[in-house]
């Protein structure tokens, strides 16, 4: 089932910047962009599995920091000629706090 | 409305090449009738020689058959010759009596061999060699006759001799000079060539002056001027062509050697065009097919009445279809005065190569045994490449040149094999770019990067990308405009945002990007760390650095590697170190498990796979124990390499440690366009490679030399010499002013090496050397910008600055 779990305070994530969130399986990358919407992706390009967390963030994209690639931060999705997709997580904004929509057993499994 | 009409008499190669074109052009505009002498449609004459040796057919040697005519709506008239013009009435009329008139006329009668008028050259068995009926006669005879005698030793004469020789005959060529091919080849070449035909059995006179021709109807012998004879069934005259001009002298137009023509292939009648080997443009009349084409394009573009082409003359190259033997020549190849040559000789392997060179640019080349770069050297002289670059291998031919990118790659990388590899880091072969161009359609640079990541990393194929897609999209392809915008995201050049932000004093990305109408609300990867910069090196005291416009390594100041961890190079100025220092740095190593350690190319100490949460505390460590970053991850001031020096060194004649410590002093912590690298070495012997660095010092007894603008990376410069000073002082004022006109004016990402190159060595000496209040002015504003710069990012990142950076969440 999913939970929605509160992770962090949006002001602690730099606009145009993310902060990485560590399941017991895997990191979530949380970002934030220029307009202050909030998107999650696993932290791992469709590419070479760079951390997308550490890349630059513009408009409704991260530009990944091994090669360049562009993810889409709503679908996941590569953008531009490359083809490959990374997991999206739903988020939410209330009171200043983000919450993360994880599936328990992705969470803790 | 009825066509006009248009009439071409000859049926040869250079006219339908002609009609070809102009059916190209205008397939519509006129009612075209072709006379041809000959009762065939039209072959390729160039290819007698191969039918001749038995080695094609006449049919393989067609080039337009009977039905090409039809489908264009072309009448033909064969076998019937015309016999006038008549430029009053503007009609033509034939041997027959059949009459056309004409709008415009094309003539296109081509050529007659020369026959030597010596008594007897009207005799039967004496012929020339020029089209299938000749042919025909020395079939017939090789069926029959025994001896053949070629008088002529050039191109035809070897061609007609080597395909009799072929049919059986027993063939000697009779030549009036000392050697073969004199228009071709050089006396080295041609006896290379009169050996490698003795051996297959062809007998050769040469300085042979042929007197008369012997027999009664028929054909018996040949005698020469010394009185001597030799018997011959069959003689075959190859002594040159003339332009066949009766017909136009005839009609009154204007002929010399040919008919005269001129830069659009306009004979004196305006009415009138000629092309081919009966024509004579500037002086110069054409045997060979490749001007006669180029020819034919420029009269089409004036029939179809676009009038916008010109003829302005050919350079010809020659190869000898003689199976077996590769021959090529072309342009001048006999030197002249002032001229150079460069020789291959290879007598045991039958190679010859020599090319003539003159200012460096290639005039004439001669090839025997090894033709497979003629295009290459062809291609060189005619667009007057400047070859010093090359110089060295040029002989060894064009796959010698074989490196990334930096030679001339438009020649080279047709010859390369679909699975030749263009992209060395991102494995990219050249098939794969073809595809992607003819599949997506591609037609820029950017496509192609996009599409298959060629030259998408380190650039160093970009020249050869660029010419796959040259030679891919041919005339389709964009050539770089001539002004290109940073990024996606505005059309402004790196120069315009530069000017834009000084003039305009522009103090925020925001204002910039507003300033300048930026089609994206905040940038992207590119135009992001490229604005950051220019503000910083603009406005160092106001601006305040945008971390997330950083890329990563600059923002975590440290090397992000493939597996997400980072490396640590502490900094050692002028790498010095003692052993506290070192023993520091082993406990850090061991404290948080520094997997792997090296010394880099730069003199410094690389701690690999540090976890990023780790990096404040490691910091704090090498912080506490008197280190600061090493900047080894930023485009900023990497290291300052030197040798031993006077110190220790037995040849070192200044202090070159001592010195490299001080430069490194003053520059480290500044942030650059890219990354800068200096050195300093003691003697001239230059133990640090000061002249493969954008900033290096080679001491002397004398004083200090500066040089500037080396790169020791993806491709290699060395440095320009900037100037030689006395003093310490004078290194550090120049080399500060150096760093601070590299670090205002040139374009992010852009290296010392690019950017001398663009704005020229005269131009940074103007700035530096020749304006002194210039030189000192950028000292100051370099050292100003120091009192903001040098400020150790890992020490404040230690005490919790930036935090948030390095901090993971947990979720359980």
């Amino acid at each position: 089932m999913t939970d929605w779990i509160e992770i962090i305070a949006l002001d602690d994530i730099p606009k145009l910047g993310a902060r990485v969130i560590k399941t017991d399986t895997m990191k979530v990358a949380v970002f934030r962009t220029g307009d202050d919407q909030v998107f999650a992706l696993r932290d791992a390009c469709p590419h070479r599995g760079g951390p997308l967390s550490q890349g630059i963030v513009h408009g409704t994209s991260v530009t990944c920091p091994l090669h360049n690639w562009k993810i889409d931060l709503a679908s996941g999705e590569a953008l531009g000629p490359d083809e490959g997709c990374t997991n999206v997580f739903a988020t939410k904004v209330e009171n200043g706090k983000v919450l993360l929509a994880i599936k328990a057993d992705e969470a803790a499994a | 409305m009825t066509k006009e009409r248009l009439v071409m008499i000859g049926n040869g190669m250079a006219g339908v090449r002609t009609l070809e074109e102009l059916l190209k052009l205008t397939p519509e505009q006129y009612e075209i009738t072709v006379f041809g002498a000959e009762p065939h449609p039209n072959y390729n004459r160039i290819m007698l020689s191969p039918v001749l040796a038995g080695e094609k057919t006449l049919d393989d040697i067609v080039l337009n058959g009977r039905d090409w005519y039809e489908d264009n709506g072309i009448r033909l008239i064969t076998g019937d010759p015309v016999v006038s013009i008549d430029r009053v009435q503007r009609k033509v009329v034939t041997a027959a009596g059949v009459e056309a008139d004409y709008d415009r006329l094309l003539i296109t009668t081509g050529s007659n061999p020369f026959i030597i008028p010596v008594p007897g050259h009207d005799k039967q068995g004496v012929i020339g060699f020029r089209d299938i009926a000749d042919v025909d006669t020395m079939l017939e005879a090789a069926r029959d006759g025994k001896s053949a005698v070629v008088i002529g030793g050039g191109l035809l004469g070897l061609e007609a001799a080597n395909g009799l020789m072929k049919q059986g005959m027993d063939v000697t060529v009779v030549h009036l000079l000392d050697s073969l091919m004199e228009r071709q080849l050089d006396k080295p070449a041609s006896a290379l060539l009169k050996a490698s035909l003795e051996e297959r059995g062809l007998k050769f006179l040469m300085e042979a002056q042929t007197a008369a021709i012997l027999g009664d109807e028929q054909v018996t012998g040949v005698r020469f001027a010394d009185g001597s004879e030799i018997p011959a069934d069959l003689v075959v005259m190859a002594v040159g062509i003339r332009p066949n001009v009766s017909l136009a002298q005839a009609a009154g137009l204007h002929c010399e050697r040919g008919i005269v023509v001129n830069d659009t292939m306009q004979t004196y009648d305006p009415k009138v065009y000629a092309v081919g080997e009966c024509v004579q443009h500037r002086g110069d009349c054409y045997g060979l097919v490749a001007p006669l084409f180029e020819q034919a394009k420029v009269a089409a573009n004036h029939l179809a009445q676009m009038g916008i082409a010109r003829y302005e003359g050919s350079v010809t190259s020659t190869k000898l279809k003689v199976t077996g033997i590769d021959l090529f020549s072309a342009g001048a190849f006999n030197e002249g005065e002032g001229d150079e040559t460069l020789v291959l000789q290879d007598p045991s392997q039958g190679v010859y190569k020599k090319l003539v060179i003159r200012d460096n640019k290639i005039k004439g080349a001669v090839l025997y045994g090894d033709t497979l770069d003629g295009t290459w050297y062809f291609t060189l002289l005619r667009e007057g490449t400047d070859i010093s670059a090359f110089r060295s291998t040029i002989l060894f031919g064009q796959h010698d040149l074989g490196d990334a990118g930096h030679g001339d790659a438009s020649a080279s990388v047709m010859a390369l094999p679909d699975s030749a590899e263009i992209c060395g880091c991102n494995g990219v072969c050249k098939g794969d770019i073809v595809n992607a161009i003819g599949k997506q359609g591609l037609f820029t640079l950017e496509d192609v990067r996009a599409h298959t990541k060629a030259s998408s990393s380190c650039g160093s194929c970009t020249g050869l990308v660029e010419a796959i897609l040259a030679s891919t999209v041919g005339e389709g392809y964009d050539k770089a405009p001539s002004k290109k915008g940073m990024c996606g995201c505005t059309e402004h050049s790196h120069d315009e945002v530069i000017a834009a932000i000084k003039q305009g004093e522009l103090k925020s990305m925001q204002a910039v990007r507003e300033a300048l109408e930026w089609k994206t609300p905040d940038g992207c990867a590119t135009c992001r760390p490229a604005l950051n910069y220019y503000l910083l090196a603009n406005w160092p005291d106001e601006y305040q650095d945008d971390a997330q416009s950083r890329f990563i390594n600059e923002r975590a100041h440290g090397n992000i590697q493939k597996d997400g961890t980072y490396s640590v190079v502490p900094r050692m100025f002028g790498g010095l170190c003692t052993s506290n220092e070192l023993r520091a740095i082993a406990d850090v190593a061991d404290k948080y498990e520094v997997p792997e350690m090296k010394v880099t190319g730069g003199q410094r100490i690389d701690m690999f796979g540090v976890k990023k949460e780790d990096l404040p505390a490691v910091w704090k460590d090498l912080s506490d124990a008197g280190f600061v970053s090493g900047h080894a991850y930023g485009k900023a001031l990497r290291t300052v390499k030197t040798c031993a020096g006077k110190n220790w060194c037995r040849f070192g004649t200044q202090d070159s440690t001592g010195l490299g410590v001080k430069l490194e002093q003053m520059t480290w912590g500044s942030w650059m366009p890219h990354k800068f690298k200096l050195a300093v070495s003691g003697c001239p012997r230059n133990c640090a490679e000061a002249t493969i660095k954008d900033f290096g010092v080679v001491c002397v007894d004398s004083g200090y030399e500066l040089h500037v603008g080396g790169n020791g990376g993806i491709k290699v410069r060395v440095t320009d010499l900037l100037t030689k000073v006395d003093t310490e002082e004078q290194v550090l004022e120049y080399c500060a002013a150096f760093i601070q006109l590299y670090r205002e004016e040139a374009h992010y990402l852009e290296r010392t090496a690019p950017w001398v190159e663009r704005v020229g060595l005269n131009y940074v000496k103007q700035q530096i050397l020749d304006d002194e209040a210039n030189r000192k002015a950028l000292q100051e504003r370099f050292l100003h910008s120091q009192t903001y710069a040098q400020i150790d990012p890992w020490k404040a990142r230690a005490q919790g600055e930036q935090s948030h950076e390095f901090k993971t969440l947990k979720i359980a």
